[in-house]
């Protein structure tokens, strides 16, 4: 019998895991792109859970919502990220300083 | 066990193993592909939670256009890999270490005993998942979907913006002056005087 | 009947007037008309001031006492100008004015080579209306404010020959130490208005009682009778301006300024300032038997010992300085044991009779052009037999000779010390020894300064042959000491006249004067005595009898025996005064040193003052402030903002750990909430 706390401890350890991502890749904006994707999947997979333990439609509509934004945050991230590769040629992270105090 | 146990486990484990690789994989290329398995695994999970809209619109929203679009990037970008992954090992243990005390924190905060009582309930959309979803959000939620429409709207220009480039030193139509040319831009009258050659036989 | 206001009006702002017109515009006036238009001011003043002084004593005027101003009001406090006229008033009115005029005259003669001509009658003439400002006011703001005034001009005018250093350093040092005096003239006026709630004189001088009992704490020790504090801190302010003992040390320097300025300010008005003050506060000093004892040892100890001073000065002008000095202290004696009118009486012959030893030194210092030193004097009689004269009359009134000036108010003030030490403690014998004694010293350096100066035999030389002009005054630092370019002569007649003006009154004014001043009530109200004198001793029948009765007496005895000293030793045997200067060697050093004030201010409150100021400059200033509270503040910033500016690295992957650090904490928190 699948209960709620599979789906939350799933999420759970699915954020957890793009966290250490986000760490590690520490240079590379396509992971970094990537962790924060699957964050979001995390949180949108306990909202669905939710939504369906408490059998109300909120959570699924907010899903809904989630996918919008995410969907247009990806796509000018990766726009942005083919601007700076055409002026800089790189997409390291460690060389992206200008914004240093 | 039930069966649905079984399949939960068992994209479970598949969707772990495939975030796992999406952080831990040199080639970025493998790194999206694993990023797709992730998305698909997560669909099927949400059918069985009984969220088939969402889950179809998983599929096709981010496994069709968003993760398409990351490979295009991928694969544009002539990236260097190596450089991307300086550091990789010596911050593995900084970010497992946060990871695993955020994930104690966490599961310690929500308290798993009392959850784990209650088994869901029976599915409240009844027949149809997207009839019940549709209705939600063309009533309740119809100013914040105009809304989201126009973010996507406003996503999609930017990115165009962002990425248009004039390329100096090419030749290339301008459909905007070819439609508004005049007569007068297009034929020049040259008055001439006859010059004779020689005279008339 | 009563006085017209505008009349008074005029007194006080004509030699204003006079000031502002020939200071302001001194280039377009010129010389001849500044010293026209302060001498007109000064004299409108004089013959008003005379017509005042006949309306009140003869004319049957009441006293005026009303505001005709009002300056300014804060909270309950009115601070108006107004005029108090009455018979002491009206004289203070007629002895500034007139002394005044005397210099003013003789000043054009006196000044007649000086760049500063215009410069020096505005500042004359602005005194003038100080001091008038000083003895008409008829509230302690107005008073405070002439007092000033006065100190203002005095500082200016000690430096009027502002290129010479060592009047700049005088007019510094009175200045300074008027500042000390001047504190406590202010503390005094803040008590009375603690107390009184009203800067009025009437007002106050009405409710003397309210002081009765009233006690003041001073540093959390014993409390002090109210009514002593506020008079002792009143009498430090008249001590500090009338050059009384503690703080006396700025008359002597205060030579450094012109002669007529000598005469006029530092010998005849305004030193006597703090006398007149005391005198007009005499209400409030009777309240108390500490102040006035106070009063009584700091006069006769200025009277006494500042006089031995002047014996072994050689300048001529500060043997008459300490002379000041000496006769300031008499006064101050005589308002201490509340013999006001005595001490008044004493002001008035005084200011007649020493402005004219002034005036008749600065003569004599024409003669010798610009010459101070009496060892480079003498015989000086066959060439200005005028100036000889009246210096003569001068000295016999400020010794006391029986039947001049000086003689009436002196002996009044030593038959008033002894009364009251007869029946009095220490303070009031030590007292009348002081004062007793002061008499023979007094004539022994009056005659002194008359032999060498006027008698005996030439200690000059003079050459012809230089080639200096007679007019080069302003070459004061001198060829040679005792050489002269010309041969002495009498001064010109706007000098000579001023003399024998004032040479008059020094005979005769106290003769004319006692009756009424001292035994009858030519005061009246002005002056209050809690205990009457008692006149049983010997009852007054006139001045002659007076006179007479004086010459058996020991003041006079005294006066004689300095007499015949000093001519002895000046006149006949001058070898004995470098005898005893060998012989009382030590005594002749401290006199000399003048008992070592000076260099103990010096190195007391100048170097004091110097490292006071050091360590606030640099510990506070530099310390606190500047490094502290400025560099400080801007270096905290500095600092803070480097922190700041290492954390803003600039790479994504530090603001993501921040963020998530940040979140780890928060759920930690959240769990020591929750679950803890």
């Amino acid at each position: 019998m699948i209960t709620l706390s599979h789906y939350i401890v799933l999420g759970t350890i699915l954020f957890c895991i793009s966290v250490a991502g986000i760490f590690i890749n520490r240079k590379n904006v396509i992971v970094l792109l990537m962790s924060i994707e699957l964050m979001l999947l995390a949180v949108n997979t306990n909202f669905v859970a939710f939504s369906r333990f408490l059998g109300n439609v909120d959570g699924q509509v907010f899903v809904f919502f989630i996918l919008t934004v995410a969907a247009a945050e990806s796509a000018i991230g990766l726009a942005i990220l083919v601007t700076l590769f055409r002026n800089r040629a790189t997409i390291n992270v460690g060389e992206i300083d200008s914004m240093k105090g | 066990m039930s069966f649905e146990l079984i399949l939960f486990y068992l994209f479970s484990f598949v969707l772990l193993i495939a975030a796992l690789g999406v952080i831990t994989v040199k080639n970025s290329v493998h790194a999206a592909l694993l990023l797709v398995l992730t998305f698909f695994t997560a669909a099927a999970l949400w059918l069985l939670l009984q969220a088939e809209f969402l889950a179809v619109a998983l599929v096709l929203v981010y496994v069709g256009a968003v993760m398409v679009l990351f490979l295009f990037v991928v694969m544009m970008l002539d990236i260097k890999v190596e450089p991307l992954r300086e550091g990789f090992v010596r911050y593995l243990p900084v970010g497992a270490v946060v990871a695993l005390v955020m994930l104690v924190e966490m599961l310690g905060l929500i308290g798993l005993k009392a959850m784990s009582a209650q088994a869901l309930p029976p599915d409240p959309a009844g027949a149809s998942n997207t009839a019940w979803l549709g209705n939600a959000l063309f009533t309740q939620f119809l100013l914040p979907f105009e809304v989201a429409a126009v973010i996507l709207t406003v996503a999609l220009v930017a990115a165009v913006v962002l990425t248009l480039r004039r390329r100096t030193g090419v030749k290339s139509q301008n459909p905007a002056r070819q439609v508004a040319v005049k007569a007068s831009e297009r034929i020049r009258i040259v008055k001439m005087e006859s010059v004779s050659k020689g005279g008339t036989p | 009947m009563s006085l017209n206001p505008t009349i008074l009006l005029i007194i006080a702002l004509a030699p204003l007037v006079g000031a502002v017109v020939a200071g302001i515009f001194r280039n377009q006036v010129g010389r001849i008309g500044a010293h026209t238009v302060t001498i007109a001011g000064v004299a409108l003043s004089c013959v008003l001031s005379f017509y005042v002084l006949y309306q009140l004593v003869w004319g049957g005027a009441q006293n005026y006492n009303a505001n005709v101003y009002t300056w300014f009001q804060v909270g309950a406090i009115d601070a108006h100008v107004g005029f108090l006229v009455d018979r002491l008033t009206a004289m203070m009115m007629v002895v500034v004015t007139f002394v005044s005029l005397m210099v003013h005259v003789y000043t054009i003669g006196y000044m007649a080579e000086d760049d500063g001509y215009q410069r020096f009658f505005s500042y004359i003439a602005l005194f003038t209306f100080s001091m008038l400002m000083l003895v008409m006011s008829n509230n302690f703001l107005q008073l405070f404010f002439g007092w000033e005034a006065v100190g203002l001009v005095s500082y200016l005018l000690i430096g009027f020959w502002f290129k010479r250093p060592t009047a700049v350093f005088a007019n510094m040092k009175a200045f300074l130490v008027n500042r000390v005096g001047d504190f406590g003239f202010l503390l005094g006026i803040a008590g009375v208005l603690y107390f009184f709630h009203t800067l009025d004189y009437a007002t106050v001088f009405a409710h003397t009682d309210v002081l009765n009992g009233k006690t003041l704490e001073i540093l959390g020790g014993d409390p002090w009778s109210a009514a002593t504090v506020i008079c002792i801190c009143l009498f430090i302010g008249a001590m500090g301006k009338s050059a009384q003992m503690p703080l006396h040390v700025w008359l002597p320097d205060s030579m450094e300024g012109p002669t007529p300025i000598s005469a006029l300010i530092h010998a005849a008005t305004m030193v006597t300032a703090g006398i007149f003050m005391v005198a007009r506060m005499s209400p409030l000093f009777e309240l108390s038997e500490t102040a006035l004892t106070f009063v009584l040892v700091i006069g006769a100890t200025t009277a006494f010992f500042t006089g031995l001073i002047g014996i072994v000065q050689n300048d001529i002008k500060r043997v008459v300085a300490y002379s000041t000095l000496s006769q300031l202290g008499y006064m101050t004696a005589a308002l201490g044991v509340s013999a006001y009118s005595a001490a008044v009486f004493h002001l008035m012959t005084h200011a007649f009779f020493k402005a004219l030893l002034f005036l008749g030194a600065g003569s004599v210092i024409i003669a010798m052009h610009h010459e101070q030193d009496m060892r480079y004097m003498g015989g000086l009689r066959k060439y200005m037999p005028i100036t000889f004269i009246t210096a003569w009359i001068g000295t016999l009134a400020l010794t006391g000779m029986p039947g001049f000036a000086g003689f009436y108010s002196k002996d009044a003030i030593i038959e008033a010390v002894k009364e009251a030490s007869d029946h009095g403690g220490l303070a009031q014998h030590y007292a009348y020894w002081c004062v007793l004694l002061g008499v023979f010293v007094t004539a022994f350096y009056s005659f002194r300064l008359l032999y060498l100066t006027f008698h005996g035999k030439e200690r000059f030389v003079v050459e012809h042959g230089h080639g200096h002009g007679h007019d080069d005054h302003d070459n004061h630092g001198h060829h040679e000491p005792g050489h002269l370019a010309h041969e002495p002569h009498e001064s010109p007649a706007v000098v000579t006249w001023p003399l024998m003006a004032l040479a008059v009154p020094s005979i005769v004014i106290g003769a004319l004067t006692v009756g009424a001043m001292l035994h009858g009530d030519y005061f009246g109200s002005a002056i209050h005595v809690a205990h009457a004198q008692s006149d049983g001793a010997h009852e007054f029948q006139g001045w002659l009898s007076m006179a007479l009765h004086g010459l058996g007496q020991p003041p006079f005895l005294l006066a004689f025996c300095g007499f015949a000293l000093a001519t002895y030793i000046y006149l006949f045997n001058p070898a004995v005064a470098d005898k005893a200067r060998s012989a009382l060697y030590p005594l002749w050093n401290m006199l000399d040193k003048k008992y070592w004030f000076d260099p103990i201010y010096q190195a007391v409150f100048a170097r004091g003052g110097v490292a006071l100021g050091r360590g606030l400059w640099k510990g506070g200033d530099v310390g606190v402030i500047d490094n502290v509270l400025i560099d400080g503040s801007a270096a905290a910033v500095a600092r803070t903002a480097g922190v700041v500016r290492w954390l803003q690295s600039g790479y994504l992957y530090t603001y993501a750990f921040a963020m998530i650090l940040g979140l780890v904490f928060l759920l930690g928190g959240l769990w020591w909430v929750v679950r803890g």
